[in-house]
């Protein structure tokens, strides 16, 4: 993999963008990485439990998708689903509250970190057993074609994920039925702990592409200009000829794959060497060095973010905890529904 | 009345659903223009198209996660299993999806599904594929289990589990598709959870479902003739909801009890049974309750072995002798 240092030229993409559309994205980038990072300072302080997974190094794949999305669309993600639902749109107090487990949280605290949905913004999960949700992707691309609603499914999973069985047989019947999804791998180079050298038999995933009748698209996150565009084509390949894509987008997180994970198996320079790519600082140069802003521009922003996310982890600190009697609900639908 | 077997009970139960709803679909494997492993469906590919019967690839976890995809955006699916013992491959998408993502999603989502398919031993078709998962599938909360033995039964169980806001997992048998039973010819509907009595009866209550519910008519019948015993015969006909009320009433005034499971014992179905009327009706108990289930072991292909792994009538007949006191 090829890295550009943090000298290098900007992609094409991200210059040709105007201020506005760049400050916008930056700013949800930002906005992605401070929670996970308030996220992280929570867990230490034993507010949040659990699992908790971060997409830092990652922001600019949610960011970029959600902004080649159109209304009725649909992401369904892994666990690793917190920059999903902020790109969407889903309040950050909510979102934060669910992983303190608390009565105000995204789904009133039964979910968790990894079970994040809110359906009217297109978040559609937060599913946390590696690679069932892919026939689920696909069955909801079945039924838009179905009931021809013209919406896409957009489907994320990681490079650990494609050796499972449910994501060759959702892959399979989306290939076969030429159903109306976008299936992403976030190649983040390890599955858990093990580098993807000793999990995937040929590097390329997307050389798996023909075989389920689909169009393969690999390319290396530089900006989320990129992913809007590269995500966009198999948006618009979906919605308007009913037929799957797999993109495969070679990406790095930056932290371990949990809290629990100190990530003592990269390799000596490995993560510098993506720091210096990372997309987020890209487009922070781009703010600086195309469009005129100062740094201190750049931080009073960083600082309103900053506040966002304190006030979320604070808002759900005091919210009360689910009602005891919660725990029963959402079980069965009476009646017929 | 007409009489019709169970496999044109079920078909008729789908195509009136299918009619009146067009959002419910069939999947499955061989159900289009193969028409059925069993001809379940027979004639419904010819009556609704390619678009809602729908012909899978060998691909159970696929298939079943399809169906709970379609299912929360709206869609009314019917997913076959060509028999139960291909669900195991997709037990993930049935535990974790289909029975979690109402409760998950704090209620935003719904899972309106219907999986479907013989269950239990067939004839000498060896381990794996002679398997009851009645308990597997009825330990789940977030699911309803239905068992069906008559055409009457199977036929307005199904509708009910269609137009059921909830997964519903719906338990034939391959050896009773062609059991022939009355069912009228216009519509009904019977409500999931409410067990029915098939043989009234004053001395033993004697439990059964499905498979085991024609063994407990024989038996029952061993039982007037050769003991002078009556027996009062209960299909449970759901598993999940169980129909508590019915089973309670029915052992204080017996008194007696024997449970017919075909399904191996440890941890079946029976032994929730058998909790509850502990529970609630301990004071009116005459004997302990007697168990008469699978061996507990692998099914062997043998004829022999298999005949002697699955409760027969003889060995219920001898059961309700037992608890009471006739030995």
């Amino acid at each position: 993999m090829d890295l550009p240092d943090k000298d290098a030229p900007l992609p094409e993409t991200l210059s040709s963008a105007g201020k506005d559309e760049t400050l916008h994205a930056y700013r949800e980038m930002l906005r992605i990485r401070r929670f996970e990072e308030t996220a992280a300072r929570a867990y230490t302080r034993g507010k949040i439990s659990g699992f908790l997974h971060l997409y830092i190094g990652q922001e600019a794949i949610a960011v970029g998708t959600s902004l080649a999305m159109q209304p009725g669309d649909r992401i369904v993600s892994t666990y690793r689903d917190h920059g999903f639902a902020l790109a969407q749109g889903c309040d950050a107090n909510a979102c934060m509250a669910e992983m303190f487990g608390k009565k105000t949280g995204l789904v009133g605290g039964v979910g968790g970190s990894m079970h994040f949905f809110e359906r009217d913004k297109g978040m559609w999960g937060g599913y946390a057993i590696v690679g069932n949700h892919i026939p689920i992707a696909a069955g909801h691309a079945f039924a838009s074609k179905y009931l021809g609603d013209g919406a896409v499914t957009i489907c994320f999973l990681g490079d650990g994920a494609v050796g499972i069985g449910p994501t060759h047989e959702g892959m399979t019947l989306a290939g076969l039925w030429d159903l109306p999804v976008v299936f992403v791998v976030e190649n983040n180079r390890y599955s858990m702990g093990t580098p993807l050298e000793r999990t995937l038999p040929a590097a390329d995933i997307t050389s798996r592409a023909p075989g389920y009748g689909m169009v393969g698209d690999r390319f290396t996150v530089e900006d989320p200009f990129q992913v809007r565009d590269r995500i966009g084509a198999a948006i618009r390949r979906a919605r308007e000829e009913s037929q799957p894509t797999l993109v495969e987008i070679l990406t790095y997180r930056f932290r371990g794959h949990s809290m629990s994970d100190p990530a003592k198996y990269r390799g000596k320079g490995e993560l510098e060497a993506f720091r210096a790519s990372d997309p987020f600082e890209r487009a922070n140069r781009a703010l600086l060095e195309l469009h005129g802003m100062t740094e201190e521009q750049l931080e009073a922003i960083d600082d309103e973010v900053i506040a966002e996310m304190d006030a979320a982890a604070e808002f759900a600190d005091q919210s009360p905890q689910p009602d005891p009697d919660y725990r029963f609900e959402n079980i069965m639908i009476e009646g017929e529904g | 009345m007409p009489t019709l077997q169970i496999r044109e009970a079920i078909r008729e139960a789908m195509r009136e659903e299918m009619v009146r709803d067009d959002k419910v679909f069939l999947m499955g494997e061989e159900v289009g223009h193969y028409q059925g492993a069993y001809k379940c469906s027979q004639g419904l590919l010819e009556q609704f198209g390619e678009k809602r019967v729908v012909d899978t690839p060998i691909t159970e976890t696929g298939f079943a996660g399809v169906g709970i995809g379609a299912a929360m955006c709206g869609l009314r699916p019917i997913i076959e299993f060509m028999t139960f013992n291909f669900s195991a491959v997709a037990f993930d998408q049935i535990l974790n999806n289909a029975a979690k993502i109402h409760h998950m999603t704090g209620g935003q989502f719904s899972v309106p599904i219907v999986f479907r398919g013989p269950n239990a031993a067939a004839h000498m078709l060896g381990s794996t594929h002679s398997q009851a998962f009645d308990s597997f599938y009825a330990h789940i909360p977030g699911l309803k289990v239905v068992s069906v033995a008559t055409p009457y039964d199977a036929k307005g169980l199904l509708k009910s589990a269609i137009r059921d806001p909830n997964p519903v997992i719906f338990f034939e048998s391959e050896l009773m598709y062609s059991v022939r039973g009355e069912v009228p010819e216009e519509e009904y509907l019977i409500p999931i959870g409410e067990a029915d009595i098939k043989r009234p009866g004053d001395d033993v209550t004697l439990l059964c479902w499905g498979q085991s519910v024609p063994t407990a008519l024989a038996a029952a019948e061993l039982a007037q003739e050769h003991s002078d015993l009556s027996a009062e015969v209960i299909d449970l006909r759901t598993l999940r909801p169980l129909d508590t009320e019915a089973i309670i009433a029915s052992v204080k005034k017996t008194n007696r009890v024997v449970i017919a499971e075909h399904g191996w014992p440890y941890g079946g179905v029976g032994a929730e049974l058998v909790d509850r009327i502990q529970r609630l009706a301990f004071d009116w108990l005459d004997a302990p309750v007697a168990r008469v289930c699978y061996d507990d072991i692998p099914f062997a292909y043998a004829e022999n072995l298999e005949h002697l792994s699955i409760p027969q009538p003889e060995d219920v007949h001898a059961a309700l002798r037992q608890v009471a006191y006739r030995d």
